[in-house]
C-alpha cells in the first residue's frame, strides 16, 4: 500500500504534465498549420531568420512606450 | 526545391490590387497601433515559397511579424499602424510572384476554429482520464483485494466525475437538443449510457461493490469523440475549400464617382448607375452598358462561345465576362431581378429545391439505430426485473446493454472513411466541399460534361506548326509581352518556353479590339487581327471563321499567321472511356454552336450531344434524367453551368470555372487533366466499400456482443475489449482506402 501511495500519485502527476503540455500546444496554436510545420524544418536558412515577433524590439527602437 | 514558385521574372506580378486601393476593409485592428492583414495566397506550395514570402514581407520596416499557413494556404502579416499601407504589403507578396487575395476572416469561420479546438480540448481530457482510469482498472481485473479495489474505484471515480461532465458536453447537448425538438439522435443513447454508467459506478464505489464501469464510461467517450472530431476535421477541410476558391474568385470593381475619384467597390455592393472601370485582362462585376471604350469580350463562361465578342458604347455587357482588349467604362444596371445572373441564381434555387434533401448512410443507419438500442436496454431491464426481482441487477444488465451497443464502432464507421478518403483526394487537388458527396458520386450511373472550360481546357492554344523565322517570333514576342490580351499572352508564354528572346521595341501602342503596333529601327511592326494587319487580301489560306488568329505584319505586309483552338485536355478521351468501361454513358450539353461540339464529341467517342444550350435548358435536361430514375454526375465550369451543376446527383468543377459553378459544385478539381474527374469517382466507391464493411463489422460485433451483455455476463473487462477492438478495426479499415489509393495512376 505504501509503494501505492507514491505510484498512483506518480503516475497522475506525469499523464498530467502530459496534458497541460498537450493543451498548451493547442492553444498556442501548434496543430493550425501541420503541413507548413513539416515543411519548415527542410529549410536551413530559418536556424538564421529573425524572430516572428519583433514588436518589442521594434517599439524600443523607435522609443514609444509598450 | 524551388521548382514550384513562380519565377517573379516571367510571371507578371498581380499589382492590380495593390494599385486600386481600397484594401483598408480587409484591415483589422489587433492591439494597440498594431493591424492585421489575412491574404490567401494558393500558389505556395514548399518550404522555398514560405521563405521568399515571408522574408520579403520581413524587410518592410513596419512589419512585425509575418507567417505563411500551409495548410490553408494563407498569410497572416501583422504591422504597426501608420508606419506602411496594406497595399504594400499585398504587392511585396505580389512581387515575389504569387497570386494574393486579401481574405476577411468570417465570425462563423473562427466560431468552427473554436469548435474544433474545444473537440481537441474534450478530446485530450477524456484520453488523459481513460489511460489513468484503464490502468487502475487493469489491476482490479487482475484480482486486487477489497480495500485496494475500492481505493481504485475511488480514483477512478475522482478521475471519470469530471471527465464525463466536461469530455461528454458535445453529446449531451446534442441529444438535448434532439429531445426538446421530440426526436432522438444517436446522441440521446450515448448521453444515456454515459451518465448512466458513471452514476451507477459511484453508487457501486459507494457501495463497495465489485463492478465499476468507469473505465468504458470514459474510453467510449474518447473514442466517440475522436469520430466527432474526425467528423469536424472534414467538414472544416470543405468550408475552407468554399471560402477559399469564393474569396479568390471573388470580384469587384473600380468605381468612379461624379468627382472622379476611383475607389474599390465589392461586387455584392455595387448598385445601378455607379460607372465602373474594367481593365483588360479583368471580369465584369456587373451586368450593364458600355458608356465608353471598345475592346473584345470573351463570354466563354455565360454561353460557352469560345470567339471574343466585340462590344463598343452602347453594348449591354453580363457580370462574368472577361475583358479581353481595351479599358471600359460601364453604367452599372438594373440591379436586382433584371440581371442574368439573378436569372442564373432563380434557376439554381428551383434546381436545388427540386433535388430533394440526400439522407446519408450514417443518418439511416441512426434512425434505425436509435430506437433499437432503447427496446433492447428496455427489455434487458424489465426482463431481469420479471425473472429475478432484483431491480439491481436489473439496472446494472441494462447498462451492460446501453454501453455494449453505444456507436463507438458506428460513431467511427463514416468519419473515419470520409477524412481518409478527404484527404487522399486533397492531396491530389481534388476538393470536397460536401460532406455527403463522396457516397452522392459513388452510386452514378451517367456523365454529362459541358464542353468550353470542363471538355475542353477554356484557353486558347496555339495550333502548331507556326511557319515563322525566328526574327518574327522575336518581333512576336517583344510586343506580346506588352499586352494583357489572352491571345497576345498565349503567344508571348509559347515563345518565351522556346527560349526566344524579344526584340526591343523603341514604343509599342495597344489598340483596343485590333492588336498592338511597335517600332523598332524605324520600322513598324503590327501584332492583331486579320483586317488590322491588312491581311485580308494577300494572305495565304481563307479566312477561317471557326478558328481564332492573329497575324504578325512588318511594314504593312503580313509574315506570319498564328491560329489558336479552345484544344481539348489532353485526357479527355481517357476519362469518357474509363466511364464507359464501367457502364456509364457520357454526354456533352454545351452553349456553343454545332460544328465544334459535335467535332469534340465524335472524337472523344460520345454519342449523345446537345449543342446551342441555354443555361435554362442543360439544367431542365439533367432534371429530367434524375426524374427518369438516373442518377447524374455534372461536370462544367461556366456562370450557364450553375443551374445544371445544382440539379445534378452530384457535381464537379474545374478550379478555373466562374466562382456561382465552384459554389454549385460539389467537388472542385485542379490542375489541366480531367482525370481527377475518374480518380475521384473511383475513390469514392471504395470508401463506400469501406462504410458498408464497418458497418457490417459494427453489427456483427453487435449481434455477439449483445445477447452476453443482456445475459448479464458483460463485466466491464469484456465491455471494455469489446469496445477499443471494434473501434480499432473500423479506423484499419478506413485506412485500407490509402492503400487503394497508392495503386493509383498519379493525375
Amino acid at each position: 500500500m505504501t509503494a501505492l501511495a507514491i505510484l498512483i500519485p506518480a503516475a497522475l502527476l506525469l499523464g498530467g504534465i502530459g496534458l497541460a503540455a498537450f493543451l498548451w500546444s493547442l492553444r498556442s496554436g501548434q496543430y493550425d498549420d501541420l503541413d507548413g510545420a513539416a515543411m519548415r524544418i527542410l529549410d536551413d536558412d530559418r536556424d538564421k531568420a529573425p524572430p516572428p515577433d519583433r514588436a518589442k524590439a521594434k517599439m524600443e527602437q523607435d522609443g514609444e512606450p509598450l | 526545391m524551388t521548382a514550384c514558385c513562380p519565377d517573379p521574372l516571367i510571371v507578371p506580378p498581380d499589382q492590380g490590387l495593390a494599385d486600386r486601393g481600397g484594401l483598408e476593409r480587409w484591415v483589422r485592428e489587433v492591439g494597440p497601433g498594431r493591424l492585421r492583414l489575412e491574404a490567401l495566397v494558393p500558389g505556395v506550395h514548399c518550404a522555398a515559397c514560405i521563405t521568399r514570402i515571408e522574408v520579403a514581407l520581413r524587410a518592410i520596416p513596419a512589419v512585425i511579424s509575418a507567417r505563411v499557413n500551409l495548410s490553408t494556404r494563407r498569410v497572416v502579416v501583422e504591422w504597426l499602424a501608420g508606419k506602411a499601407r496594406p497595399e504594400d504589403l499585398v504587392a511585396a507578396i505580389a512581387g515575389c510572384g504569387y497570386e494574393v487575395r486579401p481574405w476577411l476572416p468570417s465570425a462563423e469561420a473562427d466560431d468552427h476554429k473554436a469548435e474544433g479546438r474545444a473537440l481537441l480540448t474534450a478530446l485530450a481530457i477524456a484520453g488523459f482520464a481513460a489511460a489513468n482510469i484503464m490502468l487502475l482498472s487493469v489491476s482490479v481485473w487482475s484480482g486486487a483485494d477489497a480495500a485496494t479495489r475500492d481505493l481504485f474505484h475511488w480514483i477512478s471515480a475522482l478521475i471519470a466525475v469530471p471527465a464525463v461532465a466536461f469530455a461528454g458536453r458535445p453529446f449531451f447537448a446534442s441529444g438535448a437538443r434532439a429531445l426538446s425538438r421530440g426526436r432522438l439522435n444517436m446522441d440521446v443513447p450515448i448521453s444515456l449510457a454515459v451518465i448512466l454508467a458513471a452514476a451507477m459506478s459511484l453508487y457501486e464505489t459507494m457501495q463497495s461493490g465489485a463492478d465499476a464501469y468507469f473505465d468504458a464510461a470514459v474510453t467510449l467517450l474518447f473514442f466517440l469523440l475522436v469520430g466527432r472530431y474526425l467528423d469536424h476535421m472534414m467538414r472544416a477541410r470543405a468550408r475552407s475549400a468554399v471560402t477559399g476558391l469564393l474569396a479568390l474568385n471573388s470580384t469587384g470593381a473600380t468605381v468612379i464617382d461624379a468627382l472622379g475619384a476611383r475607389s474599390f467597390v465589392p461586387a455584392g455592393e455595387l448598385r445601378p448607375g455607379m460607372d465602373i472601370l474594367i481593365a483588360a485582362g479583368e471580369r465584369i462585376a456587373a451586368d450593364g452598358e458600355v458608356v465608353h471604350g471598345q475592346s473584345d469580350l470573351d463570354r466563354a463562361a455565360l454561353t460557352g462561345e469560345p470567339l471574343p465578342e466585340t462590344v463598343r458604347p452602347g453594348s449591354a455587357v453580363h457580370a462574368g465576362t472577361l475583358n479581353l482588349t481595351g479599358p471600359l467604362r460601364v453604367r452599372v444596371g438594373a440591379a436586382g431581378d433584371d440581371t442574368l445572373m439573378a436569372d442564373i441564381v432563380r434557376m439554381m434555387e428551383a434546381a436545388e429545391a427540386g433535388r430533394g434533401r440526400y439522407v446519408s448512410l450514417a443518418e439511416r443507419m441512426a434512425r434505425a439505430y436509435a430506437p433499437a438500442v432503447h427496446i433492447l436496454a428496455g427489455a434487458t431491464f424489465l426482463g431481469w426485473l420479471v425473472a429475478t426481482g432484483d431491480g439491481h441487477a436489473a439496472l446494472l444488465a441494462a447498462i451492460a446493454v446501453l454501453i455494449i451497443t453505444c456507436p463507438c464502432a458506428l460513431g467511427l464507421a463514416v468519419p473515419a472513411v470520409q477524412v481518409v478518403a478527404s484527404g487522399i483526394l486533397f492531396r491530389r487537388g481534388i476538393l470536397v466541399k460536401d460532406a455527403t458527396a463522396l457516397e452522392r458520386l459513388a452510386g452514378i450511373d451517367r456523365v454529362v460534361f459541358d464542353k468550353t472550360g470542363t471538355l475542353t481546357r477554356g484557353t486558347p492554344s496555339l495550333i502548331p506548326p507556326i511557319a515563322a523565322a525566328t526574327g518574327d517570333l522575336e518581333l512576336a514576342l517583344g510586343l506580346a509581352q506588352r499586352s494583357r490580351h489572352v491571345l497576345a499572352q498565349t503567344i508571348a508564354g509559347w515563345t518565351a518556353r522556346r527560349g526566344i528572346a524579344p526584340a526591343d521595341f523603341d514604343s509599342v501602342t495597344e489598340r483596343p479590339g485590333e492588336g498592338l503596333e511597335g517600332r523598332i529601327h524605324a520600322a513598324v511592326v503590327r501584332l492583331g487581327s486579320r483586317p488590322f494587319c491588312a491581311a485580308g487580301d494577300k494572305a495565304a489560306g481563307a479566312p477561317d471563321s471557326e478558328l481564332l488568329e492573329v497575324w504578325l505584319a512588318r511594314d504593312g505586309k503580313p509574315a506570319t499567321r498564328f491560329s489558336f483552338e479552345d484544344a481539348a485536355r489532353a485526357d479527355a478521351g481517357e476519362v469518357v472511356a474509363a466511364f464507359a468501361a464501367a457502364g456509364i454513358s457520357a454526354e456533352i450539353i454545351s452553349g456553343d454552336r454545332e460544328a465544334p461540339v459535335a467535332a469534340l464529341a465524335r472524337r472523344l467517342g460520345i454519342e449523345v450531344f446537345r449543342s446551342g444550350w441555354l443555361p435554362g435548358a442543360k439544367a431542365t435536361y439533367v432534371e429530367a434524367l434524375e426524374k427518369g430514375g438516373h442518377r447524374v454526375l455534372m461536370v462544367g465550369d461556366g456562370i450557364n453551368d450553375a443551374p445544371a451543376l445544382a440539379a445534378a446527383h452530384v457535381s464537379m468543377a474545374p478550379a478555373s470555372g466562374a466562382d456561382i459553378g465552384l459554389a454549385a459544385a460539389d467537388f472542385v478539381f485542379t490542375g489541366d487533366r480531367l482525370f481527377p474527374v475518374v480518380f475521384a469517382w473511383r475513390l469514392a466507391r471504395a470508401a463506400e466499400r469501406a462504410i458498408r464493411q464497418n458497418f457490417g463489422l459494427a453489427i456483427a460485433y453487435n449481434l455477439v456482443a449483445v445477447p452476453v451483455a443482456m445475459a448479464g455476463h458483460a463485466s466491464p473487462l469484456i465491455a471494455a475489449i469489446a469496445m477499443s477492438s471494434s473501434s480499432l478495426v473500423v479506423t484499419a479499415n478506413a485506412l485500407r482506402l490509402r492503400l487503394m489509393a497508392g495503386r493509383e495512376p498519379a493525375p
